[in-house]
């Protein structure tokens, strides 16, 4: 297989109002997509009023000034599938559309860019404050586990940088928020200077355009926010114990690494697999095959466009000692930094992103389809068309750039070490954990 | 030419689809064989369904069939646990094992040209694993302790209690995983009697799809082959779909204490109907307007009217044999109450006091039947859909078919649909959440005291 074989090929334009546009044909099937970036997510968020990007993404779906209801019904009457997500780094929304309905789908998305305000009451604004207050006990208060994420985001970053707080943000600032903070935050963020539009499926390339400049063309340019950029590092290790309502302990590792697409991410990306992922990966075969002193493990180098995390899991085996699990892992790492990955580890980390690059292929629209895809390029490279590449960062990486990633970034670096333990048994925690406490 | 901002665009003409032409064939050995052409991405997917699911766990030896589905990865031939997982990421393979109520179902992904080295590899994970003692040992004590920490998931905790609670000991009243005391009982040899009974040729399905001819599609799993025909009788194994349901009793009111819970986790539903009912695409129609998707009446009630959830639903849990109803959310503590009375309230509405309205109607039917194509995008959505049409024993034309059938549901259908599958004087309803918190606001729903369930899996 070669270059070639694999590519997600586009044409991009930019509307005089300064939104791009990306289009992508695939006819396999009646359907067409509908992926709008917006590029705000809780990272452009001040301290006291996280969770402010995430509310605002809910708010987008309760109507517009030309449509002043629910966003759901028109869609789903044209048999729609639709979605919308937020994360530190940007906000998505999404609709896959049989190809009769696409008009359906430009006018609305292209009605909530232009025209939310007028719209937005203060009742429609406090009902989504409460469902996002639910949506946080739900994913995070009651699930076990859940709050590791906010523990981990303040102990790898200074309060100031905004990667400190976590997407779904604190619950005293969503129950501090104020209607007049949607007015400026949309604003600011929400035009076509700071959005960038795909289309992808069933649709003729010139067509597309068409509609894009028909629906979106009339709106009015806004101003480029500023750009945000904070320096991340830890000057010493951190060790921290958090109490949850959990059966058994488990032990998060995480460094700070290199933003998405920089030098090293693809190279962590492959250690991690190799680490962590399937029963041929080291600390799997280490720590629940053979000793079983874990129930599991994972590795992820956390990509995002600021700056980094590598993360790393194990779940204590009942009776085991999270020390026992970090001993073994800090073995392997050094391993890892000190000789590389061996020749069948690199071959087997290869064949899996080439096979994962085609699966990705298949899909055009929703979370990681094609058209998200094309948006992820666009937003955060300024081109679409860095598919093939980003599966040539893959193919480039050797045995020794994965060794230097993993001495530099793992072996060589602080670390915060998080100890998540049954409720009263800090016992049970790294030694020397200080306690966290997390709302 | 700007937007026309007065009206919302229409929907043109539903773009004509041609859905996939399923091609049977039958191996040699009985072992039966569906491929699908699929032409877009280089890419095969195999999906192995054989009978035999959760359901077929002996009484006492709930979380048999599982821990059978997940010994084929363990090891076969001279090929070890990580020998396999090798092979497969060579491939870069999607491996996975799906156990149901009736059917344990594997599916492999692979690009084309690795078609024929991940059947062999599927077909000797399945047909021969090793089942060695020691793997067994492993994978059961990660079972046992995966169970332990099931205990800390609410909605985990929820599935569990309320199988338990309407089906009592029939053998769809367990999750797959199985409870601690009957997984603790299980020996090898209780493995090996399930495998050598359930996993034979002509208790199995294979559904091919991909970028191939069917010939080519059928020749690459040409290692399926040689799965020998059983010598013994199969008769060990009775059917959970053949075993008479219990009684449903009248509504009633369970709880499994969950101390300092951030939210109610709810179940309320009662065993309702087949999956083979004629009423079925009226109560596609029905479900979609309860509770069946956003714009439903549950979900716009309880999310977006009162803000009490992130979202509910409603949605029957399909298996064979009688199947339930069931309606799940997730509520803030202090709106359980009000929570559990307006979903009943909207139950009774849909079987009797409120009809649904044409709107309602309408949105119902397009959404289900303008969105059907896209769910033929993947090689794992096509196979996994054609092998649900043999696990229901549905007809090849049912994709064809289905469009016509939801158009054709009348609002009398669905009331009358819903009239027959739902009842309110037997809905069961289940809590995971704080017990102090709200004790005193349950008996105004009139359900009398909560029955206290143990957190125990």
């Amino acid at each position: 297989m070669t270059t070639s074989d694999i590519d997600l090929p586009y044409t991009k334009r930019t509307l005089a109002n300064g939104l791009d546009v990306t289009v992508h044909e695939d006819h396999h099937v009646p359907i067409v997509a509908v992926n709008i970036w917006y590029h705000v997510g809780s990272k452009n968020e001040q301290p006291g009023r996280t969770g402010f990007a995430h509310l605002f993404e809910h708010l987008m779906f309760e109507g517009s000034e030309h449509h002043n209801s629910g966003f759901f019904v028109p869609l789903q009457q044209a048999g729609a599938l639709l979605n919308g997500s937020t994360n530190t780094d940007r906000t998505n929304y999404w609709e896959v559309v049989p190809t009769s309905a696409i008009d359906r789908a430009l006018w609305m998305e292209s009605d909530r860019m232009g025209y939310l305000l007028p719209a937005l009451t203060p009742q429609r604004f406090e009902t989504q404050r409460d469902v996002v207050l639910n949506e946080r006990r739900q994913n995070y208060e009651n699930r076990p586990y859940g709050l590791s994420a906010m523990a981990l985001s303040s102990a790898l970053y200074a309060p100031d940088h905004p990667y400190s707080w976590t997407t779904i943000g604190s619950a005293d600032d969503i129950r501090a928020m104020q209607l007049d903070d949607v007015h400026a935050f949309f604003r600011t963020y929400y035009h076509p200077a700071n959005a960038s539009l795909v289309l992808a499926g069933d649709i003729e390339t010139e067509r597309a355009f068409d509609l894009a400049e028909k629906y979106f063309g009339e709106l009015q340019a806004g101003t480029s926010p500023a750009r945000v950029s904070a320096r991340a590092a830890l000057s010493r290790d951190v060790n921290l114990v958090l109490e949850d309502r959990v059966e058994l302990p488990r032990v998060y590792l995480a460094w700070h690494s290199p933003a998405m697409y920089a030098d090293g991410d693809a190279d962590l990306d492959l250690a991690a697999d190799l680490l962590a992922n399937g029963k041929t990966s080291r600390l799997y075969r280490s720590l629940v095959y053979r000793s079983r002193i874990a129930l599991d493990v994972s590795a992820f180098q956390n990509s995002r466009e600021l700056t980094s995390f590598f993360l790393l899991a194990a779940t204590a085996a009942p009776g085991q000692a999270l020390s026992d699990i970090v001993t073994r892992v800090d073995d392997e790492l050094r391993n890892l930094a000190a000789t590389g990955p061996a020749d069948d580890e690199m071959e087997r980390g290869l064949a899996q992103a080439e096979a994962h690059f085609m699966y990705r292929l298949q899909t055009i629209g929703g979370f990681g389809g094609k058209s998200d895809q094309l948006n992820a390029y666009n937003v955060l490279l300024g081109t679409p068309g860095f598919f093939a590449r980003d599966l040539d960062r893959y193919r480039q990486a050797t045995r020794e750039s994965v060794r230097a990633a993993a001495a530099r970034f793992l072996v060589g670096a602080s670390r915060v070490t998080l100890s998540v333990v049954p409720r009263g048994r800090r016992d049970l925690a790294m030694a020397g954990a200080e306690p966290v406490s997390v709302s | 030419m700007a937007a026309d901002r007065s009206r919302l665009p229409d929907v043109g003409v539903d773009p004509a689809f041609t859905f996939p032409t399923i091609v049977r064939h039958v191996m040699p050995n009985g072992l039966a064989v569906r491929t699908v052409e699929h032409h877009s991405v280089p890419i095969v997917t195999y999906v192995l369904q054989i009978e035999g699911g959760s359901g077929a766990d002996g009484r006492g030896q709930e979380g048999l069939a599982a821990m059978v589905a997940d010994m084929a990865d363990e090891g076969t031939g001279s090929m070890s646990a990580i020998d396999i997982s090798d092979a497969l990421s060579r491939i870069g393979a999607d491996y996975d094992v799906d156990v149901g109520a009736d059917a344990t179902v594997f599916t492999l992904t692979t690009l084309t040209r690795f078609a024929e080295r991940g059947a062999a590899l599927l077909s000797d994970m399945t047909v021969r694993p090793s089942l060695h003692q020691e793997d067994f040992d492993r994978i059961r004590q990660l079972r046992l302790d995966r169970l332990k920490q099931l205990k800390d998931s609410a909605p985990a905790t929820a599935e569990r209690a309320f199988l338990r609670l309407i089906y009592g000991t029939h053998p769809y009243g367990h999750l797959a995983i199985g409870a601690d005391p009957a997984l603790r009982r299980l020996s090898l040899d209780d493995v090996r009697l399930f495998h050598s009974q359930c996993v034979q040729p002509t208790r199995a399905t294979l559904v091919i799809v991909g970028a191939l001819s069917h010939q080519q599609l059928l020749d690459a799993a040409k290692r399926f082959v040689e799965w020998p025909q059983a010598g013994l009788s199969v008769d060990g194994v009775v059917p959970a779909s053949k075993v008479a349901p219990p009684a449903q009793p009248g509504a009633r009111l369970a709880l499994v204490p969950r101390e300092g819970a951030a939210q109610s986790e709810l179940r309320v539903g009662h065993l309702s109907t087949l999956r083979t009912t004629p009423d079925y695409p009226s109560l596609l129609v029905m479900n979609a307007v309860l509770g069946g998707q956003f714009a439903s009446r549950i979900n716009l009630k309880l999310r977006e009217e009162k803000a009490f959830t992130y979202g509910a639903r409603t949605g029957f849990d399909w298996r064979r044999g009688l199947s339930p109803f069931v309606l799940q959310a997730s509520v803030h503590t202090a709106a359980t109450a009000e929570s559990i009375a307006d979903s009943f309230a909207e139950i009774e509405g849909i079987r009797a006091t409120r009809p649904p309205t044409s709107d309602e109607l309408a949105l119902a039917k397009a959404s289900l039947t303008r969105g059907y194509p896209r769910n033929f995008e993947t090689t794992q959505q096509v196979a996994r859909s054609v092998a649900q049409l043999a696990l229901y024993d549905l007809p090849d034309s049912y994709f064809a078919d289905f469009v016509p059938k939801i158009n054709a549901v009348s609002a009398a259908d669905v009331t009358r649909a819903a009239a027959t599958h739902l009842d309110t004087s037997k809905l069961a309803t289940l809590i995971v959440g704080d017990q102090s918190a709200i004790a005193d606001s349950l008996p105004a729903l009139g359900l009398g005291e909560p029955h206290v369930l143990p957190l125990e899996l």
